[in-house]
Parts: structure tokens; sequence; C-alpha cells
């Protein structure tokens, strides 16, 4: 069935739109962003053509060449190296940016060469019109001898009139561009023959690129590189050759089809904000100012909804607690499910927040401004200017940062990029910060302005960020590499953001969010619960048995005895047990059995770490307080009477899940990424080490 | 005296002529870029410790590092 599906692939150079135009098509939600690299994975979807026919779009990582050097454009590459292989297209639509087609078109020339089915696209025509520029479409169709459609994927204009053009049937065009020289001719044939290729510049490819070839056998490539020695095939130089030749083609077209060039003064805007936005010192001052800015917000505008949220959860937790009978069944759902679930719905609103500045700054093109003001200092640090895009995004969630990684050439620079982003506070570690915190600083403000909660929350991250490049420093003198490391990267245009991109990107990921770590938390609540419920043999029935032994002899009320015998249960139940075991490693950082059983659940994600404290709570105590925060607030260390968070106790935790890894997800990503277990296990190792050494000496110092 | 100049010795506003390039591997990438010999190239400004540089060529803005701006060789 899938088989006979068309499939459309979209390509062409980044930010020139492609993903604007596969959600248009497909319906979906794929990230967009003013941002060259936004994309750094395929994604299909499927569309209805004009004919109601089904077809496969697939869009792709932007590149400007089929000769890649970035692990992104190497995904592309590969599909068209590989015409016999699954992904290969049956026809290419090539998004092309109209207010500057001339470093579109080199991609388009290289695909014409290969005889692929091609519909030029020319996106952005409401920006080319501005810019006083019009385009002679017959012209340029019939000199390319291809189909040219006009769109604007950003408001969806023009997209039935490209369904019409793709539910016929694309010929490729009959005109090639590209002359191979007559040297290597011979052996392009016979390679073509060899391997029965369609066309000689599909051979030439193979010449070009052989090291990536994967799906050729290495005797096949040992083949074709002994060959391409023998006639003095300097790659480079050809592709140099290549690419001349290429933009004389186009150079020539495009003085024929554009009848008035753009205007150089209609982008005199981007410059004058460029001027303010990377100054010496107002850039500097303006960049610290957004991200102080996203973080105020994040505590100050979310607190309303959230307190809302919390109070919810608990009345509703009151209310079928009291409206159930007792019973194993009910007290999980009751103490373990809901307590779980409101533990992480009440993060929506942060998480939403920050998910928006994160877009905002993609969508108006001041991230590439960042990458541009911060190349210099992230070097020193053995980081790429390109590395603050995943450091920004890490904020939000590690791992489409460490996937936004691929737009680094270098590989040792983007595998610092890759060990240190972890240590970006993620969103998952808001719902750990923001509980703690609110425990352990009071509610006052600095000047009647600075939230002191905000301030601790912000000194959080920027310990991570510390972390981070402090990391990437040692890193930078540990790993060697001869590999050359380059930031060629085209700066887009300052454009006001689309709200309703910023508004799916907050919703799709703030769902994925929820419903991802809603899962887990859900499984490890019912898991964590029946642990502490049950103990082996009769032994939380004998402890039991213990206290009221003992509790007869003395005078103390109903309710401490009640408080006692669950407190006793709990203790020798299978999850005290293992945090009875734990407690000798973590007493020197300050914390005891039951937040022992928080780190171990904790251990595969690190927002488990709210429920789990949440369900241990309100097993050990009968108190009427229903809120996490007022439990925590009336757990006392029974060594010293007093509170058992105290502040110490407290910024100790606060370390520790700054700093470790805590995250299956991300070790799996990572995995993937560097290809290996190694890395994510030194990751592991590490952060794990610098957690527990870093909380210990804050809980030594602090009392 | 005949020293070649090249793009990252350029001041802010000056435009030149591409004449060339000194490095191999780079040079492919710069011309897909656009950076093709003959066209002009206008230096727009630097990034606050002079590195990287901000050039517009072929009618777009790109930015580049001063070390691979030096291998662009130009005219002026
Ligand atoms: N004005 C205008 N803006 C557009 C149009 N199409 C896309 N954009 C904007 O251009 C930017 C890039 O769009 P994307 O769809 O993310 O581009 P892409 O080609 O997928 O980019 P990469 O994935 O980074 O290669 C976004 O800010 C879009 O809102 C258009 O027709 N007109
Ligand atoms: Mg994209």
């Amino acid at each position: 069935m899938d088989g006979n599906r068309k499939k459309i692939a979209l390509v062409g150079k980044p930010n020139s739109g492609k993903s604007s135009l596969f959600n248009q098509l497909t319906g979906l939600n794929q990230k967009i962003g003013n941002f060259p690299g936004i994309t750094v994975d395929k994604r299909t979807g499927i569309t209805l053509l004009a004919n109601r026919e089904q077809a496969e779009i697939i869009d792709l990582p932007g590149i400007y060449s089929l000769y890649p050097r970035t692990l992104d454009e190497k995904i592309v590459a590969e599909i068209f190296a590989d015409q016999k292989g699954e992904h290969f297209p049956d026809c290419v639509a090539l998004v092309a940016d109209a207010t500057n087609l001339k470093n579109c078109m080199l991609l388009l020339t290289q695909l014409m060469d290969l005889k692929l089915p091609v519909v030029l696209v020319l996106n952005m025509m409401d920006l080319a019109a501005k810019s006083g520029q019009s385009i002679d479409i017959q012209g340029l169709s019939a000199s390319l001898d291809l189909p040219v459609v006009m769109i604007n994927a950003r408001k969806g204009e023009g997209i039935q009139e490209l369904k019409k053009v793709l539910s016929g049937s694309v010929v490729p065009s009959r005109k090639s561009v590209f002359q191979i020289g007559d040297e290597i001719k011979p052996l392009v044939r016979k390679i073509k023959e060899k391997f029965t290729l369609t066309t000689d510049y599909e051979a030439y490819h193979f010449l070009q690129q052989t090291e990536s070839l994967h799906f050729l056998s290495r005797e096949d490539r040992d083949y074709i590189e002994r060959e391409a020695k023998a006639v003095n095939f300097f790659p480079h130089k050809y592709q140099g050759a290549e690419t001349i030749m290429r933009y004389g083609f186009i150079q020539d077209l495009l003085n024929k089809v554009i009848l008035k060039t753009s205007d150089p003064e209609w982008n005199k805007f981007s410059y004058r904000i460029d001027k303010v936005l990377t100054h010496k010192v107002w850039g500097y001052l303006i960049f610290f100012s957004v991200l102080f800015l996203i973080f105020q917000s994040i505590f100050a505008w979310a607190q309303v909804p959230m307190d809302f949220i919390d109070s919810s959860f608990a009345k509703l937790s009151n209310f079928l607690d009291q409206s159930f009978p007792d019973g194993p069944l009910f007290d999980l759902i009751t103490q373990g499910i809901i307590p779980g679930i409101g533990g992480i719905l009440i993060f929506i609103p942060q998480i939403a927040i920050l998910f928006a500045c994160i877009s905002i700054l993609e969508e108006s093109g001041y991230m590439a401004r960042v990458v541009f003001l911060m190349d210099k200092i992230m070097r020193k640090f053995g980081l790429n200017g390109k590395s603050v895009v995943p450091l920004i995004s890490g904020l939000a969630c590690a791992i489409p940062a460490i996937m936004a990684t691929r737009t680094i050439e270098n590989w040792k620079e983007r595998l610092i990029t890759i060990f240190v982003t972890p240590f970006m506070s993620c969103s998952a570690r808001l719902p750990v910060f923001t509980i703690l915190v609110a425990l352990i600083i009071p509610e006052n403000k600095l000047f009647g302005f600075f939230n002191y909660q905000g301030l601790v929350l912000m000194s959080l991250y920027l310990l991570g960020f510390i972390a981070a490049i402090l990391s990437a420093l040692v890193m930078k003198f540990l790993l060697k590499t001869k590999e050359k490391s380059y930031l060629i990267m085209e700066m887009p245009t300052y454009r006001r953001p689309k709200w309703a991109n910023v508004g799916y990107t907050v919703v799709e990921k703030t769902k994925a969010f929820v419903f991802e770590a809603g899962k887990i938390i859900l499984a490890i609540s019912v898991i964590l619960w029946v642990l502490a419920s049950y103990g082996p043999g009769d032994k939380m029935q004998q402890a039991e048995e213990v206290v009221r032994f003992q509790s007869s002899q003395r005078q103390i009320s109903e309710q401490e005895l009640e408080a006692q015998i669950s407190s006793t249960r709990l203790e020798h139940s299978y999850a005290g047990i293992m945090g009875k075991t734990l407690e000798p490693v973590i007493r020197p950082l300050g914390y005891d059995w039951k937040i022992g059983i928080a780190l171990v659940t904790s251990f595969a994600a690190r927002e488990v770490f709210v429920s789990t404290i949440a369900t241990i709570y309100s097993l050990g105590s009968t108190d009427d307080e229903q809120t996490i925060k007022g439990r925590l607030k009336s757990e006392i260390n029974p060594e010293t009477g007093g509170p058992r968070y105290t502040r110490a106790v407290g910024f100790s935790l606060l370390v520790f899940y700054t700093l470790a890894m805590q995250c299956m997800s991300t070790l799996a990503i990572v995995k993937r990424e560097t290809k290996g277990w190694t890395w994510p296990l030194i990751q592991l190792g590490y952060m794990t080490v610098l957690a527990y050494l870093s909380a210990f000496a804050i809980f030594q110092i602090m009392s | 005296m005949d020293l070649k100049r090249n793009v990252a010795g350029m001041k802010p506003g000056e435009t030149g002529v591409i004449s060339g390039f000194s490095d191999d591997t780079l040079s492919a990438k710069l011309l897909e870029m656009g950076f093709l010999p003959g066209t002009a190239v206008r230096f727009n400004f630097s990034a606050p410790f002079g590195d990287p540089v901000c050039v517009s060529v072929s009618g777009y803005d790109l930015s580049l590092r001063l070390e691979e701006a030096s291998t662009i060789v130009i005219l002026s």
C-alpha cells in the first residue's frame, strides 16, 4: 500500500520555508523558525493532491548543494546519492527563497543534472514583492524546462496550484547544466556502467563522495577510490570548478528573468536593528536582559495559574479521599496517582512560557545574532557560536537541543556541545526547583521589585550554565582534533514572529512534555505506591505492633499514634528498605532515607521527584494539609526536632538536581548521536560525581 | 609592495571584488555560498570582539569568522 504512494521531497537552502510548506500540505505541526537549521532530521506526512490521490511529503533539513558538510546536510545528500534506497523520492519540490534566488538555484541545477523530476517552488513571494523585484515566471520555467509555482508558505497562498502541478506527471528537465570534464569522462562512464546508474552526474557523485556511500560494499568503495586516484581526481578542486560553471549558468539566467533586481534599501531596517543588537555594549546587555526577563516571567507570571492548579488538585484529592471507602485501590488513586498527575500539571504554565520565549527568539531572527555575538567567546571554551542554540533550547529540553547540534560542522565542537548541554536546566528540573525554592526562600522582594525566589531560581540556571562552560573548557584540552572549524552562516532578516507558529510550538511541546512525563510519572507512581505499601514477609506488621506496644506504655494521642504507625510501616516497606540502604551514602549530603527513595525513583527521569515525595509524605502522615509544599514544610527531622527541609538540605538538593544527569531519554539520544555507549556513560558518571561532590560541599558549608 | 588584500582586512562599509581564494578546502564551500570570483563583497560590520564578521555577497548577508574571511582575496 505504502509502496505506490508518490513520494515528494521538499528540499532547498536552510530557512527557505520548507517546513512551513510541509505544514501547509500535511496539516502537521513541524517546528518552524527564522533561523537556518531548525529542521535537522527528515519527517514525513501525507497530503491529498488535486486528484484526491494521496502522496507522501518528506520534509528535510536545508542544504545549499549536494556536497554536505554537516550531519543534517548529510542526511539529505545520502537520500539523493542512493537512488535505489527506500527514501529516494519520486518527485522533488525545490523550495526557493524568491527574495534571493541566486544561491537557491545551485542545488536546483544539480538536481536537474541528476535528471530528477523537479518543481521549482518560489516561496516568500510576499517579501519578493515588497523588495520591488519581479520575476518573469514564464521565462524562468521555459529556460529551465521545469514547472514553476509561486507560493506564500506562511499564509498558505498558492498551495492549491502547487498541488495541481504535483498531481500531474512531472518530468525531468531536458536541460543539463554541468559538463563533466573530458579527462574524467571515461571513468565516469565506467562507474555508471558498473553500478547501473541512470546519469553521468550520479556516477560523478560516486567519485566525489565515495566515503559516504554507505550502501556500497567496502570493496566497491575501494575500487572507486583506486580508480579516482589513477586519473588524479581531486574532489575539492573539481567541486570548485563545478560550482563556478553552475553559477555562470545561473547568473545568465537570472539576468534574463529578474526584471528589476531587488532594491538594496529594502532591508536597511535589518541593518539598523543589527547596529544595536550586535553592539559591543548594548548587544550583550540586551542579550542578558532578554534571558533575565525570561526567568522573571517564568517565576512571576506563572505563579497564579500554578497556585490554582495546586490547590485544585489538593481539593480533588481531599474530596476523593473522603468520598471513597478506604481500601488499597482507592488509596492508590487518591494518594499515588492524583498527586502524581497534579505534580506535573502544575508546571504547565511555566513550561509554556519557557517554550514561548525560546520560540519567539527563533522566530524573530534574533537567535542568529546571538550566535554571531557569542562565537568568539564560545570558541574560548571549545564550543562554537552555533552551540548557543542547543544551550538555549536545552533550557526547555535536552533532547531536541542535542539534535540541534547536528548543524555544527566540527566533530570536537559538536561532541563538547552534546556533552555539556544536559547541564542546562531543562523544564523537567523546574518542578523540583520550584517546590524546593518555595520551601526554603521567603516570598519577599528585593527593592520591592526583584522576587527573591526568582533570583535564586536564576542563580540555579546560572550554576548549570557555569558547569556547562567549565566542563567544556576541560574537554577542550582533553580532546584532540585536527579538523578545522567553520562558522559560515546566513544571517536571516528580522521578521515579526508568526504568532500561530509560536502558539503551535508551545501547545505541541507542552503536550509532549505532559504526556511523556505523565506516562513515566504514572508508571513510577504506581510502582512506588506498591513498593511503599508492601514489605517483605510480615516485617511491616511486626513493626506496627512494636509501635503499638511501645506507645501503649506512654501517653500519646490517637493522631500521633496513627502518624507513627504509618511512618513506621513506610520505613519497613520495600521502598523504605531501598531508601535505608542508600542512606549511608547520602547522609553526608543531608538527606534521609525518604529523600533517598526519591533519588532512586528520579534516576531515570528527574521530574518524578515531586510526585515521589508527594506519595511518600502522604503515606507517612495523617496531616490534613494537602498541598505538597505544605506537607514538606511540616516534615520533622527526628534527630534535630526541627524541620526536615532546612536551608542547607534544600540547597544541597537543588545543587544535586542542577548537576545530575537523571534523564534516561537524554542518555538514549546521546548514544544515538555519538554512535555508541562510550560518551553517554562518561557523561552519566561525570555528572553524577560532580552533583554528589557539589551537593556535599554545599551542605557541609551551610550546616 | 604587492600585498594581496583579503576580506578580513576590510573596513565596515567597504566594498571589494573577489579575485580568488587562498585555501583550497574552504574555497569549495565559499563558492557554493556565492563568493564567486568577480562578484562584489561588502563588509557590513563585525561582532564586538572583531570576530566573526558580517558581509553581504550575491545579495544576502553571511556571517563568517576572520580566519575564513582572510582566505577570500579581493581587489579594491
Ligand atoms: N514572509 C514570509 N515568511 C515566510 C514564508 N515562508 C516561510 N516564512 C518564514 O521563514 C522562516 C523559515 O521557515 P521554515 O519553514 O522554518 O524554513 P525551513 O526551510 O524549514 O528552514 P530549516 O528547517 O531551518 O532549513 C519562518 O520564520 C517562516 O515563518 C513566506 O512565504 N513569506
Ligand atoms: Mg525546516
